[in-house]
């Protein structure tokens, strides 16, 4: 099994989740995206695809707007056929900016451009250690996962929508992968900065309602080595490395 | 009406549905803050414009997918000028129909309610950017048009619309917080009420060379020349341009006077550091007391440690300071563009810390943006992957009044939000973490604020490649060339004034950090298939200086044209000096280049063959075949006149043997426990710096079991290397010390970046560090003399501590010259970062303290004094700098010992505020309460006793005082596993470690003189004070 890590111009995080995802025992091929776009058809020769963290096209527009633009004018069709086969599908940060904008999530049955990822409710870009509780969800990423904690850099990551009593629709389709918590373990209930963003319910990571596609705010790429949590004694819990393990085990499924 | 055929431009605008929002907020709390007055209310609204043939359908698709997000915005969108009468039939209304739009909530908004009629009209400015400034989403706008189909739409500008609402609000209130705090005048053009982008003209007639008849010029002509093309040039220097020309027997080309202005400008030559100095007055009798004190023993002479002409500063204190410590590891020291060393033998570390102040001034976010743009390239101009940022930035003090900046200067409030926020941008979209920085407030940086700018880089050994070889093509990638920057090497090496902004508005850069990540992957790929033979960056001088550099021993030939631009009709000067961000030169074999250009065309990304080495010296430029430069490079780069500058020490600094400064115990007395809490927790500034990217942050910016305990260096494992081994990061710089003595200063800055390292597990015997010397105006002889004596203390400290120096930079001209006459200058700034080898980063050590029941030991010579200026008083402009004990490296080695052996749980060095400020920081950071005992100071401290005792407060009050805020250098607080302490102890020689109390299990600091408890404060309100207060003093 083969992950594809696709990097469009601007990806950052691309050899940040190449790492964790050999360090759980997968193989990745890193992807400029100017190639999959000539032969989108390669897509299909992959077990697993992944949409790293970083800044497409500069944020331009709103971020993942460009890259997930790029989905529908260039690949729509391979990828769709990937996510409908419910081969796993990850994206981080930039990832689930564009995931989000493309429709791909939620996805069915939840219309699209009725959901975002907008400007964090404090304004800026901020850093900082997160602690994420996993929900009881459709999700194949975070199986047996109860939380873990990792580090939060984003600018654009308040998750919002134009629908009513959506967090209940979302909870009930299961969809919602990924919590914000507070120290005990509990959802941080929108305080800052338990929940970093001011997204409606704690959210920070979605999936679709098949479970295969994960897309979430924060990095657990940047928690899987022992140095990446030393010195923040009381975050470490393996989660991180596990859910990379969920997909690669999924994936050879 | 068919619009499809039609040229139109169109005017979209967007705008949040719901109001407030934290960028309001802060901008009404800047206006608070200039005391104008309270803003009701404020919208922003983002503009964007589109020309081209575009049918209605496609605004709407346009503005539905490109420019607003539905959920949370609404757009409309008119055809502007000419095109306004012909309404658009489409679905009924002038504005744009929202159609095929998914989400119900686009609602069109009526003219009326923008327009503002009615009692409570908002007033309106709009905002632009000027014609040729980067505008990296309206060139995403044009590409992702096109990919949307909208093949009609020839081009793009974007710009911001606020609506303001206040009763006291009128034009002149307006026009000042549009000046203050919203657009810049130096990139940006605004109206009240609509306005209109203006695009760059372009114009592709060939603009022509200009020449000058050199030769014939009398010295008033040839300084008139130099003035009229800023060439900052003096008459030595003209003449010798003089004598050249009138040689060769014919008229000099402006190109060739431009390349010469900038190869011979500060930036690039260092003419100061290379200039003979020579050195008058009275300089050894400070010295000599520093001798008689019993320290600096080293450095002491009874005599001027000066000879009477120094023969470049550079030479004589900085490069033999390296050559004679000879580290075998520093692999490369002020020879590429970065420092480089190898701790390991197979990976290489690069080190660079530049300067990007004088655009900071008039552009902060432009400045700081192309700071660390330009830093990060000249990592990669040693073929090394870029793997951390730092920043250090001086601004004037935030809560300045405005009748106080210096005149023409922008105020620090929106200095620092604008340098943060660039910062922020480059490294964060870049992929590079900001793992290391401070900020630094003083009102000499008010007019000239400093942002120095630092990146450390990998590659494996021996893979860069710096010898072009004769045939080999000159290839530019990345960036396209246009007006931007020209002339910023010679406009950084002039002092400013008042009309700076509007004379220099072309040298102001704007980064496109996502075009440099671009270039970066086709260099990286390049070099891993050696591609290259050299490879620089484009910095200040553009291609004039990075192909200057490259061949100056073997020449080229260079076409012109074939140099890719933003827009036709630049002047051949221009594109040679333009100064436009993102650009790498490389030397290609011509037969790798059709490899490279695969590469290219693999991550999107330019580049432009523009010709190749020749092989005997000689470089000749041709614009369409004529001929516009044609010199032998000896001539550019060996032509400069020996400069003489003169250093004298001004009245002040003459024979000062102060060790305490009267009445300062006094001050600090009255002012009870605020010193302490000077310095206020970083956080809402550091967190906007993207510090985890690349996945290697072991000691982060902020960490602890809250993640918010500053720490003292970063240290990280470099992605992709094996092994346990890591490197630290810190930094160190005074002014206050250096406005006092320059020399002590220096000492203390080594040794403060030595320490922090230290202090993080680092080896003390492989640490490497850079100097960024900040100053004024070099033919002040008082600011010669701090230089020199930076220099000397520099040195000195640097062979004590046995730390080679890799790589540096200087600026000068910080200093402004305002329309009243008076002179603004920085305090001479020393930057000294610091590079540590630390050899596992399991062992890596943080400074918050851990468990109730271990140790908390004093270690390095404890010798406090009080030098600031806050404490001193005002009468009291001279303290004492603490003195360096040279025998410091011994402690560290030491306590490097006392960490490997797994002894130590923390450690924190003594700085600002003491060991008092010290113990606070250990015990906030991790939540824990400490009970110490005031350790005795040692020698001289005890003299300055005799001091204390005649002051009225007493011996007692002042030697506590003296001892809880004082400040001293080579000092650190440690945290000793419970039972460790004898083993601890055993590192140490007498009198360099003392056991001063434990961890408790309260959360409470306790500090006691012998049996009394002197102050007992909770963590609590020291968190609250700590973090509170930041918002007052950060910007």
């Amino acid at each position: 099994m083969k992950a594809l890590v696709l990097k469009a111009p601007g990806t950052n995080r691309d050899y940040d989740v190449a790492e964790a995802i050999e360090y759980a025992g997968g193989t990745t091929v890193l992807l400029p995206l100017s190639e999959l776009r000539e032969r989108p058809a390669l897509l299909l020769d992959y077990g697993m695809l992944v949409i790293p963290g970083g800044f497409s096209y500069g944020d331009a527009l709103g971020a993942g707007k460009l890259l997930a633009l790029d989905f529908e004018c260039f690949f729509a069709e391979a990828v769709m056929r990937f996510v409908e086969e419910k081969r796993p599908v990850l994206g981080i940060c930039n990832g689930f900016q564009a995931l989000i904008k493309t429709g791909i999530l939620p996805g069915a049955p939840f219309e699209r451009h009725t959901f975002t990822l907008a400007q964090n409710a404090r304004g800026n870009f901020e850093c900082r250690w997160v602690r994420l509780r996993a929900s009881t969800s459709n999700s194949i990423w975070t199986r047996g996962i109860e939380g873990f904690s990792c580090p939060v850099a984003h600018g654009e990551g308040r998750f919002a929508s134009s629908l009513p009593n959506v967090v209940e629709s979302l909870r009930v389709a299961g969809c919602i992968a990924l919590e914000y918590a507070n120290e005990r373990g509990e959802p941080a209930q929108g305080s800052y900065p338990d929940n970093p963003n001011g997204s409606i319910g704690d959210i920070a990571g979605i999936c679709n309602s098949d479970g295969n596609v994960l897309g979430l705010m924060p990095h657990p790429e940047n928690a899987v080595f022992p140095w990446q949590s030393a010195s923040m004694p009381g975050w470490a819990e393996d989660g991180a490395l596990r859910l990379f393990r969920n997909g690669i085990e999924y994936a050879r499924s | 009406m068919d619009m499809a055929t039609r040229n139109f431009l169109y005017r979209i605008e967007v705008r949040n549905k719901g109001s407030g929002g934290p960028r309001i907020e802060a901008l009404q709390a800047d206006v608070r803050a200039l005391s104008m007055g309270t803003l009701r209310s404020a919208r922003q609204i983002a503009l964007y414009f589109v020309e081209g043939e575009i049918a209605p359908e496609e605004m709407n698709l346009l503005g539905l997918f490109l420019f607003s997000d539905p959920v949370e915005q609404e757009f409309r969108w008119e055809v502007v000028g000419q095109g306004r009468s012909e309404a658009i039939d489409a679905g009924g209304a002038r504005t744009g129909d929202f159609g095929g739009a998914a989400a119900a909530e686009i609602v069109s908004l009526a003219p009326a309610e923008i327009a503002g009629a009615g009692a409570s009209s908002p007033r309106v400015v709009e905002i632009c950017r000027k014609p040729g400034v980067t505008d990296p989403v309206a060139i995403e706008i044009v590409r992702a048009a096109q990919e949307l189909g909208v093949k009609g739409l020839k081009r793009a500008a974007t710009g911001v619309r606020w609506e303001l609402e206040a009763d006291w609000l009128d034009e002149q209130s307006v026009a000042r917080i549009t000046k203050m705090l919203l657009a810049n005048p130096v990139i940006e053009r605004w109206e009240f009420g609509e306005i209109r982008p203006v695009f760059p003209q372009e114009s592709a007639r060939p603009v022509p060379v200009e020449t000058y008849d050199i030769a014939a010029m009398d010295d008033a002509a040839l300084i008139a020349l130099s003035a009229e093309r800023r060439l900052a040039l003096d008459l030595e220097e003209m003449c010798a341009i003089r004598t050249w020309f009138a040689g060769a027997g014919r008229a000099a080309t402006d190109v060739e006077l431009e390349m010469i202005a900038q190869t011979w400008s500060e930036h690039c030559v260092h003419k100061t550091f290379k200039a003979d100095v020579e050195v008058r007055g009275e300089l050894w009798q400070k010295d000599a007391a520093a001798g008689a004190a019993g320290k600096l023993e080293n450095a002491a002479q009874p005599h001027s440690p000066y000879p009477p002409v120094v023969h470049g500063i550079f030479s004589t204190y900085i490069k033999k300071t390296t050559e004679e410590i000879a580290a075998p590891w520093v692999r490369s020291a002020f020879v590429d563009n970065a420092g480089i060393v190898s701790f390991d033998g197979q990976w290489d570390i690069s080190f660079k810390v530049e300067t990007h102040n004088h655009p900071s001034a008039i552009e902060p976010f432009g400045g700081a943006n192309t700071g660390v743009g330009g830093v990060i390239r000249d990592i990669m101009g040693v073929s090394a992957r870029p793997i951390a940022v730092m920043d250090i930035l001086c601004f004037g003090p935030p809560d300045m009044p405005e009748e106080e900046l210096p005149q023409g200067s922008l105020h620090p409030r929106m200095i620092a939000r604008g340098v943060v926020a660039g910062v922020e941008d480059y490294g964060n979209k870049m992929g590079i973490p900001t793992v290391n920085g401070a900020i630094h407030f003083h009102p000499g940086y008010a007019a000239n604020p400093l942002v120095y700018c630092g990146c450390v880089g990998l590659a494996p050994a021996g893979v860069h490649h710096h010898e072009p070889k004769a045939g080999d093509r000159v290839i530019v990638l990345g960036g396209r060339t246009g007006r931007d920057g020209i002339r910023g090497a010679t406009f950084s090496s002039m002092r400013m004034d008042g009309s700076t902004g509007d004379v220099a508005g072309a040298s102001v850069q704007i980064g496109d950090p996502i075009v440099q990540k671009r270039t970066l992957d086709v260099l990286l790929a390049a070099r891993d298939a050696g591609l290259y033979d050299a490879v620089t960056d484009c910095g200040a001088g553009g291609l004039s200086s990075a192909v200057g550099e490259m061949a100056s021993e073997l020449g080229a030939d260079i076409e012109l044209e074939k140099i890719g631009t933003k827009y036709p009709g630049l002047a051949p000067w221009e594109i040679w000096l333009s100064e436009a961000q993102e650009r790498m030169v490389l030397a290609v074999p011509e037969v790798s280049v059709g490899a490279f250009a695969e590469l290219c065309s693999r991550f999107g990304s330019e580049f432009w063959d523009i010709g190749s080495f020749r092989g005997d010296g000689r470089l000749v430029i041709r614009m369409r075949g004529e001929v516009v430069l044609d010199l032998p490079m000896e001539f550019v780069h060996k032509g400069i006149p020996q400069k003489r500058l003169v250093a004298e020490a001004p009245v002040k600094n003459r024979g000062q043997t102060t060790s305490l400064p009267k009445g300062a115990p006094q001050k600090v007395k009255k002012r009870g426990l605020t010193p302490f809490f000077k310095n206020v927790s970083c956080e809402r500034i550091v967190r906007r710096y993207d510090y985890e990217v690349q996945g290697g942050t072991v000691v982060k910016p902020f960490a602890g079991p809250e993640g918010d305990a500053p720490q003292d260096a970063a240290v990280l494992k470099p992605q992709g290397t094996g092994g346990a081994w890591g490197i630290a990061l810190s930094n160190a710089l005074r002014p206050d010390y250096a406005e006092i003595d320059p020399y002590r200063a220096a000492w203390a800055v080594v040794d403060e970046a030595v320490r922090n390292a230290v202090a993080v597990g680092s080896d003390p015997e492989r640490i490497a560090i850079l100097d960024n010397f900040c100053m004024g105006d070099p033919n002040d002889p008082a600011v010669m003399w701090a230089l020199l004596e930076s220099a000397r203390g520099l040195r000195d400290a640097a062979l004590a501590f046995g730390t080679p120096i890799i790589s540096g930079k200087d600026s000068f001209y910080n200093e402004y010259l305002g329309p009243d006459g008076r002179r603004h200058a920085v305090p001479p700034s020393l930057l000294v970062s610091a590079l540590g080898f630390v050899p596992d980063v399991s062992k890596a050590v943080t400074s918050f303290l851990k468990s109730p029941g271990d140790s908390i030991w004093l270690v390095g010579r404890f010798e406090p004094s009080f030098l600031d200026k806050d404490a001193a008083g005002a009468e009291a402009d001279l303290g004492a700098v603490p003195g360096v004990d040279p025998g410091a490296q011994v402690v560290y080695k030491a306590l490097f010992e006392a960490m490997q052996a797994g002894e130590v749980a923390a450690a924190h060095d003594l700085s600002e505020g003491g060991l008092t400020l010290a113990l606070a920081e250990m015990c906030m950071g991790g939540r824990k309460g400490a009970d110490i005992v005031l350790p005795p100071s040692q020698e001289p401290a005890g003299r300055a006793m005799k001091e204390c005792a005649a002051s009225p407060l007493g011996l007692h009050g002042m030697v506590r005082d003296l001892l809880l805020f004082g400040e001293s250098a080579g000092c650190l607080l440690v945290e000793v596993r419970a039972g460790q302490d004898e083993a601890f102890g055993r590192h140490f020689g007498e009198e360099q470690a003392f056991r001063i109390g434990a961890v408790s299990q309260m959360p409470v600091m306790r500090i006691h003189d012998g049996d009394s408890e002197i102050l007992s404060v909770s963590i609590s309100d020291m968190l609250k004070a700590w973090k509170d207060s930041a918002g007052e003093v950060l910007p």
